[in-house]
């Protein structure tokens, strides 16, 4: 009997050992992979096992996680909607939007440059406390933007030009993100519905995330890829007809409100600009060429997902067109479409003497024992024109709003360059109405674009001018008055 | 009889007489199974700092009657039988207690999350119980072959036991195996039981016969073939199984009964041949109950698939499974440290995945301990095998033993997908009472026939060694 019972040794053996073989497999070997899985919702309950880490804008808390008593052990409370499109939420059902998103790994103390809080975290058994994330934005800006937005569907978004440094980043309709990180699952999905079913879209980021057509804010790019090209000035005179004739169609361009825009035979660029007239923008496209046009468009970030750190749709402009689409592209119809956050680096850029900035949200990230772990400070994104061209469409700006028609971005005693959009949406849809500037022209400190979506409530009779103009307008008096 | 091979010695006539019954070996257990319950006491403060971050005279309710019940087993082993094993009682004391730990702490989390179905504390008096009746055993079974006279009637008790489930009014359908009785609100799974009852008439019926079943026949295509009415039993046996698999559902059970009687038939008879004939009927059965009952192919699906959204989605699909591999995985190499894991995600983490749940817990350290005491408890109900002078025991102890291997193997390999998930309990760990039960009485009995043992030489006299 006892041979027998060593070969069941020998099975039993085996049978254990392919316990051990199988238990290996899955918690060392396959264990990345398994905690990939979407359908493991361990590692988001990981992030309550450490107290997360506060979102700061001007050392004050707008994100923080409290303890609780329940198994998440803390709970993530949010101080204002105001800032709800920048911080996204934090939700154990719902996942994570913004910067709760994009910065997680600081938030959450998983960041490798936390490398040695970890392993003492691990020695002493405590959990490593999470990073807290200190924003750019300013309060009073931000504040600022919130207000003159009003009810209005749109976005704003205010930038350094010559740093990067994003000072405003308002999407509105905007959403509670309170009603989201609660831990009962049910509340959470519900408020999550609601908010999903909610025809205004309070969970969309309309300042970098939507794209909308931009209209006539769309003429600076042109106007700058005219001029960097060496062939025109801001002096060079187009042809200036009623209507245009689009090549190979029977569509005409017209000028806005069928003007005519000075109404001589021909116009210079600039006067174009000033008076936002279609038909010589139109013309001039088509001259210079899409290539020219999407090369220029391509150096201001057009096609590139940008990151700062929440990543921004990439604008688009259409490639595989002919005339008459490029003509209609130059002053931003057709399929050309953009973020709020693309237009405001356009106007960055030009403010920047040429040198744009990569815009950017993190003033500096710090441990739990104050250690800085990270500081991005500025960074140049691209250099879109020559800084000769830069002064040129600066100045070409400034008319338009001191004798032109973005007039209500005028400031008392400063130089105030920008320009306005009204983007046609197709027959009977709202327009889309815009302002991008900065300010002062000079020297600027604050560079500015404004969206407003849906007309504005106003259908097809609201103007960039009457509408995103003035909430520009605030917005940099607010950077200004500091 | 006992005496009639008391430990001997020069001078053990001049003696006094208490020095006989208290050998080392008792001492060594008492040693362990302090080590044990010390063991328990620290999973249990660790337990409650890490999820109330209190310690609370809760403490006590889990902590004092297993160890209770331990001094209580360790002094009758002092009285009654000195020389048992000294490694069996602290092992399964301490698996015992590992995993009233991990209920308990799987009952903290329910009341966090507002639940109200908890198990620890039915947990303690299941172990009580099964403690006593493990007690039980060592002082009213007499002798390690006292159970021989009661060979057909363990027959008898197992096969009303394994049947009663199918039984209307009483019988019970739970998670879609036919396992339970149901009487007045208590459930029980009484194959446990018959697990044990039907251990000793193998063993009981394989020695009487192993003379007969041992002779082979004519030799067809190179290999020795039983001869005809050798195999009736066989058949009887494999059909049982089949009976369990098709009537009550289960695969695990079927192939616990059926895996017990081809190892004890191979022991006693030394033929590899009814290995080889009781494999193929096995796997032929199961092969074509899975082309004929869903919840068969559906299991093996689940088992080779556990990942696809399918099956995943699927009711009594792959969810639990994959569930518990996630666990599994998130504990790593040294775990999340009992109360840091989120072990209440999986299903049944209490009682069939319990093991997936110490694993999230404990890591693949604590995974490699607990399989490796199984394999240490394994070896010691074999090593009883190998040295009792009696073949009776030499069959039951090596049946015991080998049940507690196979059903771990079965319930640990389905939930590390070595094998299609089914439904059996981790002997020890696992929340429930029949199991508990069941597997105190099998160590009740390994501790009774390991006091035997040593009374024959280890050089395995009365082994034939049939060749």
């Amino acid at each position: 009997m006892n041979r027998e019972l060593k070969r069941i040794s020998i099975l039993i053996f085996l049978m254990f050992l392919s316990l051990f073989v199988a238990t290996t497999g899955i918690q060392v070997i396959g264990a990345d992979s398994y905690t990939a899985d979407q359908r493991n919702v361990r590692s988001i309950y990981d992030g309550y096992k450490t107290q997360r880490g506060a979102i700061l804008v001007d050392n004050k808390a707008i994100a923080i996680s409290k303890r609780s008593d329940d198994v998440y052990r803390f709970q993530r409370t949010y101080a204002n909607q105001m800032y709800s499109s920048v911080t996204g939420f934090y939700s154990t059902n719902q996942g994570a939007t913004g910067i709760e998103s994009a910065m997680n790994s600081f938030l959450s103390g998983k960041n490798s440059s936390q490398f040695f809080e970890q392993i003492s975290a691990l020695l002493s058994g405590s959990p490593v406390q999470g990073a807290s994330v200190e924003l750019t934005l300013d309060p009073k800006v931000q504040k600022a933007a919130w207000d003159a937005l009003g009810n209005l569907k749109g976005a704003v978004v205010a930038i350094d030009p010559t740093t990067g440094n994003i000072l405003a980043y308002v999407s509105k309709p905007s959403f509670d993100a309170n009603s989201l990180s609660v831990h009962s699952g049910t509340e959470s999905k519900n408020n999550y519905q609601d908010l999903l079913n909610n025809k205004n879209g309070p969970l969309l980021d309309r300042a970098s995330t939507e794209l909308y057509a931009p209209g006539s804010v769309f003429k600076i790019v042109v106007a700058s890829a005219a001029i960097e090209s060496g062939k025109y000035t801001a002096e060079s005179l187009i042809p200036n007809p009623v209507k245009f004739k689009l090549p190979g169609t029977n569509t005409f361009v017209q000028n806005s409100g069928e003007g005519k825009c000075g109404g001589k035979a021909t116009v210079s660029i600039a006067d174009a600009l000033r008076f936002s007239c279609n038909v010589p923008f139109a013309q001039l496209g088509i001259e210079l060429g899409q290539d020219r046009i999407r090369a220029q468009a391509e150096l201001f970030g057009f096609g590139k997902k940008v990151q700062f750190p929440m990543t921004a749709s990439a604008s688009q402009y259409p490639i595989g067109m002919d005339d008459a689409q490029t003509g209609l592209s130059a002053f931003g119809q057709f399929d050309v479409r953009v973020t709020a956050m693309q237009m405001a680096m356009v106007s960055a850029a030009v403010a920047n003497k040429g040198v744009l900035m990569k815009p950017n949200l993190i003033e500096n990230v710090q441990s739990s024992n104050f250690t800085i772990l990270n500081q991005p400070g500025p960074s140049v994104f691209s250099q879109p024109m020559s800084a000769a061209t830069a002064a040129k469409v600066n100045a070409m700006m400034v008319g338009a709003v001191s004798r032109g028609v973005s007039s209500n971005a005028q400031i008392k005693g400063v130089e105030v360059a920008g320009k306005t959009g009204t983007a046609q949406n197709g027959d009977g849809a709202p327009y889309t109405l815009w302002f991008t500037g900065f300010a002062p022209a000079n020297n600027p400190r604050v560079a500015v674009a404004v969206v407003v979506a849906d007309g504005g409530g106003m259908g097809q009779s609201g103007r960039g001018n009457s509408l995103a103009a003035p909430i520009a307008q605030k917005v940099m008096r607010a950077v200004l008055q500091k | 009889m006992t005496n009639l091979f008391g430990t001997t010695g020069p001078n053990s006539a001049n003696l006094p007489r208490i020095m006989r019954v208290v050998p080392r070996s008792r001492n060594l257990e008492g040693a362990l199974l302090l080590l044990a319950v010390g063991l328990n006491a620290f999973q249990l403060a660790q337990i409650q700092l890490s999820t109330i971050e209190i310690l609370t005279p809760e403490f006590f309710l889990y902590w004092l009657p297993l160890s209770f019940f331990a001094l209580v087993l360790h002094t009758i082993l002092r009285l009654r039988a000195s020389e048992a094993d000294p490694l069996i009682l602290p092992i399964a004391v301490l698996l015992n207690g590992l995993g009233l730990s991990m209920i308990y702490r799987l009952d903290l989390a329910t009341i966090a999350n507002g639940g109200s179905e908890l198990f620890g504390f039915k947990q303690v008096i299941w172990t009580s119980l099964a403690m006593a009746a493990a007690a039980a055993v060592v002082i009213y079974v007499p002798s390690h072959l006292f159970l021989r006279r009661y060979v057909y009637v363990s027959m008898l008790i197992g096969a009303v036991l394994l049947l009663s489930p199918m039984l209307p009014v009483i019988g019970k359908t739970i998670n879609g195996a036919r396992l339970w009785l149901s009487i007045g609100g208590l459930t029980f799974q009484p194959g446990e039981l018959a697990k044990i009852a039907l251990t000793i008439f193998f063993a009981g019926y394989l020695v009487n016969r192993r003379e007969s079943l041992a002779v082979v026949g004519r030799k067809i295509l190179g290999i020795r073939i039983p001869r005809a009415r050798e195999l009736g039993p066989i058949v009887m046996i494999w059909a049982a199984s089949l009976l369990v698999l098709i009537v009550q559902r289960d695969l695990g059970t079927s192939l616990l009964y059926f895996g017990i009687f081809i190892v004890l038939i191979y022991v006693a008879t030394g033929r590899s041949i009814y290995v080889i004939v009781g494999m193929g009927m096995f796997l032929t059965g199961a092969l074509v109950a899975s082309r004929l009952m869903d919840y068969v192919s559906g299991r093996i699906d689940s088992w080779l698939n556990p990942f696809s959204q399918e099956n995943y989605d699927a009711v009594g699909g792959s969810y639990q499974l994959a569930q518990g591999i996630f666990g599994m995985a998130h504990g790593g190499i040294q775990g999340t440290g009992l109360g840091g894991g989120i072990p209440q995600l999986v299903p049944l983490a209490e009682s069939d995945f319990i093991f997936a749940s110490l694993a999230e817990e404990l890591g693949l350290v604590g995974v490699f301990a607990i399989l490796t005491l199984y394999l240490l408890l394994v070896a010691r109900g074999i090593r009883i095998g190998f040295s009792h002078p009696d073949d009776f025991s030499k069959l039951l102890a090596t049946g015991l033993a080998f049940s507690i291997a196979l059903q771990c193997f079965i319930v640990i390999g389905g939930v590390t997908r070595v094998v299609p998930l089914t439904g059996l309990t981790t002997p020890l760990l696992a929340a429930g009472g029949s199991s508990l039960i069941a597997n105190w009485i099998i160590i009740g009995l390994l501790l009774r026939i390991s006091d035997s043992a040593r009374l024959g030489s280890s050089t395995g006299e009365n082994s034939r060694g049939v060749a």
